[in-house]
């Protein structure tokens, strides 16, 4: 594996000469582990360890629910009660795994923004940052389908609108949306289908998990100042960075406890905090709920989709140039799937030579304003769809993209970035000075 | 769904103070009562569970259902396995295809369903609504006061006006605590209606209490245990970090030489 130098395993003992000759799999996780990471990450960089955690504990949970769980139409909504009635540990093996995926999803959010914000997906990583949003796009597949399988009502009319959204395609929509549910409505086909996918999705998250760090362990990690380490030798190399074991894991295992005491308490104290009532009523195709409403973190993308109405004059644009084949509903669609492509296109539309947005004074603000932005789509999803939210929504979109598509290449051109430390060296001396002696990482 | 801690960082400062005006809109009154089961360390009152489910047996029981609830769980309310098997058999028949007949019920069977006149089951009501969604429906305000599911149902119990009005060929009854203001159950408690064997409250107020806990429990059977589990697991993830803290800081000390 190319990458920054460092020491490799060498093989001792004859025992482990054998096997090195036959599979290098010591030697693979050597490497993987003891990765030079530059010294200078700070708290933000935490959240990787977190995620991989989430994805863990949300297959093990998983899979012991299935042990209990009956998917079909008729049972799926008793046999969660019987889970959280009869089976030893059942109401917290699913408490904790429905709080997970909340986790999971905090977490996502702060390692994107975290990448956003330091320049993590340009070049060279842009393929780690793509990875990222394939695995993002695959864990809002997994959790609405996730959410669908305890068949209540919100379970049911949330299928209903989602798969809707695919009936918005021209021409082909009314197949597709037929093709995705099995049949002409939401039903037992559907939940079936559902509960395949949502078991194995996460085996495919798990392999692009893989590809994610592999990615990033050829380039390196990127770092609060967006600095390289340098390469020219090893000995260079370990002025900037420390072995990922055990500096890094003891670091982000601490942080990672933090956070389960704060997770645990939710669990064991409000677990239906971030649920919606609604969902403890068995599903009805006969009764529509008063409002249907998504799980918190599909809202930012749920505020774009419902911003675009047939009132606005872009959405009336589009569908005069195509001859009404765009229309408001498919536009809507559009742009919500658009915001997530818009995301994923940042390394090609940051024209700006400096990468930590530390460096970068007007930059900055623009992506505090983002920040701001994202929490008020979160809001303005939650709300009905009636003034002043409307108007509201359709702000706070257009603010999304224009942040991606005119203010993040027009910035690299007009601003004057600060001058970033030289090595990673200097600024971890800066910030918590030299070491007392020529310290020399423990092995 | 909307209530989110994170929103909740970014708003709650700047909406709370505004809260309170956001509520006054003549819309659903939910009243915030105490119950012995709010909190980290609340727990079940088993004798209001006893007169909950005397009041659900004896009066709710007529129309609703709780098909979710086994009766052996009974025995969490303070009941002997023979008082148990006594309840089961003396107020509910079930349907056994075996016999091809109704017999009288034991405790492996659940409570029995009930949707006769429409009445919705109640084995998970209390977590099926939320009493308490602002402000601005966000749901902070669940953060202090609970998710209100016991708190919503005590409050439509003894939230009937008096005013009645007929629409559709039905009767509804005006609630105050009932979306929309008009809810087609009529008032079904009254004061003295149940005679609780120790003489205690039998007003309308004091029952609607009782049978909201009752439902609490038939809705969350397994609180106390969570509870426990969240405490236990605070306690030790919280001594786990701690520890992990100073392994932390002796791991980097030599690393991070003194800032001069």
């Amino acid at each position: 594996m190319s990458g920054i130098p460092h020491d490799h395993y060498e093989p001792k003992t004859n025992g482990e000469k054998w096997l090195n000759s036959r599979l290098p799999i010591v030697g693979l996780l050597y490497d993987t582990l003891m990765i030079p990471t530059p010294k200078n990450l700070n708290w933000w960089w935490i959240w990787g360890i977190v995620l991989a955690f989430c994805l863990a504990l949300q297959i093990v949970t998983g899979i012991v629910l299935v042990m209990h769980y009956t998917p079909h139409v008729d049972l799926a909504f008793a046999s969660i009660e019987h889970i959280m009635r009869n089976v030893n540990g059942g109401y917290m093996l699913r408490y904790i795994h429905m709080n997970g995926a909340s986790l999971f999803f905090v977490a996502v959010y702060i390692h994107i923004f975290r990448g956003l914000f330091y320049g993590s997906y340009k070049a060279p990583r842009e393929i780690t940052w793509i990875v990222g949003m394939l695995i993002y796009l695959m864990m809002m597949g997994t959790a609405f389908m996730g959410y669908v399988l305890p068949w209540g009502q919100m379970s049911f009319w949330g299928a209903t609108v989602i798969t809707g959204l695919f009936g918005a395609i021209p021409f082909v929509g009314d197949a597709i949306q037929t093709w995705l549910l099995g049949g002409p409505a939401v039903d037992n086909a559907t939940l079936n289908r559902f509960f395949s996918l949502h078991y194995l999705l996460p085996f495919v998250i798990a392999a692009l998990v893989i590809v994610h760090i592999w990615a990033f362990h050829t380039t390196g990690n990127n770092n609060p100042t967006g600095v390289e380490v340098r390469r020219t030798s090893k000995a260079d190399a370990q002025k900037d960075t420390l072995p990922f074991w055990p500096y890094f894991v003891i670091k982000d295992v601490f942080a990672l406890a933090v956070i389960l005491v704060v997770f645990w308490a939710i669990v064991g104290y409000m677990p239906n905090y971030l649920g919606h009532p609604d969902n403890y009523i068995e599903a009805n195709p006969l009764v529509t709920p008063a409002h249907i409403v998504p799980e918190w973190y599909f809202l930012p993308f749920y505020a774009i989709l419902r911003a675009f109405t047939g009132e606005v004059w872009v959405v009336q644009f589009a569908s005069f140039v195509t001859g009404g084949i765009v229309d408001a509903k498919f536009f809507g669609v559009l742009a919500m799937f658009g915001a997530i492509v818009a995301m994923a296109l940042a390394p090609w539309l940051d024209t700006s030579t400096v990468r930590s947005g530390t460096y970068r004074p007007m930059f900055k603000w623009w992506f505090y304003l983002l920040i701001i932005d994202f929490f008020a789509l979160m809001w303005l999803g939650a709300m009905p769809a009636e003034e002043p939210y409307a108007s509201f929504s359709l702000i706070a979109s257009a603010y999304w993209f224009a942040y991606f598509f005119v203010i993040l290449p027009i910035l690299g051109v007009i601003e004057k970035p600060e001058l970033p430390p030289e090595t990673i060296e200097e600024d971890f001396n800066a910030h918590y000075g030299k070491a007392d002696a020529d310290a020399t990482p423990a092995e | 769904m909307f209530k989110k801690l994170a929103i909740g960082v970014a708003f709650a400062l700047a909406l709370t103070p505004v809260a309170s005006i956001a509520a006054g809109d003549g819309e659903q009154h939910i009243e915030d009562f105490h119950f012995s089961f709010e909190g980290p360390f609340g727990t079940f009152d088993q004798h209001q569970l006893q007169r909950g489910l005397q009041i659900y047996t004896e009066v709710c029981a007529a129309c609703h259902g709780l098909r979710y609830v086994p009766l052996r769980d009974l025995t969490a309310l303070g009941y002997s396995d023979e008082q148990v098997i006594a309840y089961a058999a003396d107020n509910f028949e079930v349907f056994d295809p075996e016999l091809d007949d109704f017999r009288p019920a034991i405790p492996t069977d659940h409570f029995p369903i009930n949707n006769g006149v429409g009445a919705p089951d109640l084995s998970l009501m209390a977590k099926a609504r939320a009493g308490f969604h602002g402000p601005y429906g966000l749901g902070i305000n669940q953060l202090v006061k609970g998710m209100g599911g016991a708190e919503y149902i005590a409050s439509l119990l003894h939230g009937y006006t008096g005013h009645e009005k007929e629409e559709a060929g039905a009767v509804l009854y005006e609630n105050t605590a009932f979306p929309g203001g008009w809810i087609s159950m009529a008032p079904p408690l009254s004061d003295e209606q149940v005679e609780f064997t120790d003489g205690h409250e039998n007003t309308v107020d004091a029952m609607s209490q009782d049978v909201a806990a009752f439902l609490m429990w038939a809705a969350e059977p397994k609180m106390m245990d969570r509870k426990n589990a969240g405490f236990v697991g605070v306690i030790f993830l919280t001594v786990l970090s701690v520890l992990l803290y100073l392994v932390n800081k002796r791991l980097w000390a030599p690393i991070k030489g003194r800032k001069h």
